[in-house]
């Protein structure tokens, strides 16, 4: 998919450079947008890093599993047949707990162990409400900590780089609310095994 | 309220190495550790982000991006949507490399405190890359028929982005 995106760009812009008479200036911007890609990932590369150490101190303490505990009467409420105690319920709140913290390089493996785990109740491949469910709420962000985005904006030398924090709060928990409740509404029954 | 901002990054940090330390781990090594992880993901982002850096720079240069606002700004401006957000929004859910570079592309053009620089601040920060969420998630469990997954995932995606504009237009009056 996004490969088709990827050469749809290119060859849409340099058709329609030709088109237009600027093909001289696509030559230039490719340059510059290599050089400036190669600034951009060494600035947020670094921030990203130190990140990523900080981090890992949190996920070594527990903090994951203290956040899972924290949020598993609401998961519990959201996902039905997911029981108190249950392997699912632990595999879902520390999923969605590691995107919570940013840490994308744990969440998305316990997120997967969770979607396998759930499709044990599943027929025909078919997935069940709570496997949409978890899918959905994963795409919908929620991060206490938007770091790599306060790396981007002070690489533009922003003068408050991390002033969207609040903001990026209200917006995902409104849209986590929203997605919660739009995927209860289109969910039919479950034809369970 | 901009202070919270402000204050969180320190705060975050003092408070994760005073918790390290509370739960008598080794803060020094699991910080060690997390850096070679960071910087092994950091590379591993490059490539798929270089391709788009190109992609996003060609598509701004050839003027395509300016015929696409100028095409769509009618029905943008009607219901209060900056026009030139369009190629972001169309490209959030498809690739986040590709996200990254027209946010980046977006504040070179507009700075990153302009509305249009906050904007998309907060729309990058409330959303997901929806269609690699979904596959990767699915292929994991071997799931063919995904019913109203995708359906409702894109239609939080569009509420998040109106919710982004409305939030920033409360925060930062342009």
């Amino acid at each position: 998919m996004l490969g088709i995106v990827w050469i749809a760009i290119m060859v849409g812009s340099f058709v329609y450079a030709c088109t237009t008479g600027s093909v001289a200036a696509l030559g230039d911007a490719l340059f510059d947008s290599a050089s400036s890609c190669v600034t951009f990932i060494l600035e947020i590369g670094a921030y990203m890093i130190m990140w990523s150490g900080f981090m890992n101190v949190a996920k070594t303490g527990g903090l994951t599993e203290k956040l899972a505990k924290f949020m598993s009467p609401v998961i519990t409420r959201i996902f039905k047949g997911v029981k108190k105690g249950s392997e699912e319920l632990k595999l879902i709140c520390t999923n969605l707990s590691a995107n919570m913290l940013g840490l994308s390089n744990a969440a998305t493996p316990l997120g997967m162990s969770a979607m396998k785990k759930l499709s044990e109740k599943s027929i025909n491949n078919t997935a069940t409400n709570n496997m949409c469910m978890l899918a959905v709420i994963n795409c919908a962000s929620l991060q206490i900590v938007p770091s790599t985005l306060i790396a981007m904006r002070s690489a533009h030398d922003s003068v408050s780089a991390a002033s969207i924090t609040v903001p990026i709060w209200i917006t995902s928990l409104i849209t986590v609310i929203f997605a919660v409740l739009i995927t209860k509404l289109c969910e039919g029954r479950d034809i369970h095994g | 309220m901009d202070k919270i901002g402000t204050y969180i990054m320190p705060l975050a940090i003092l408070g994760i190495l005073c918790f390290g330390f509370a739960k008598k781990t080794d803060v020094y090594s699991s910080f060690i550790s997390g850096v070679k992880e960071g910087f092994s993901s950091v590379a591993s982002i490059f490539p798929a982000l270089f391709a788009l850096f190109l992609a996003v720079g060609v598509f701004r240069a050839s003027g395509l991006v300016d015929l696409i606002t100028r095409l769509i700004s009618p029905l943008t401006n009607a219901i209060g949507f900056p026009s030139e957000l369009v190629p972001f929004a169309l490209l959030r859910p498809v690739s986040g490399s590709g996200s990254l570079a027209m946010a980046s592309d977006i504040f070179s053009k507009f700075g990153p405190d302009s509305f249009e620089g906050m904007a998309v601040s907060v729309m990058m920060g409330s959303t997901e890359t929806t269609f690699y969420t979904t596959a990767v998630y699915f292929a994991a469990s071997g799931t063919k028929n995904i019913r109203h997954t995708l359906k409702c995932a894109l239609i939080a995606d569009l509420f998040s982005m109106a919710v982004s504009i409305i939030v920033c237009r409360i925060f930062y009056a342009p």
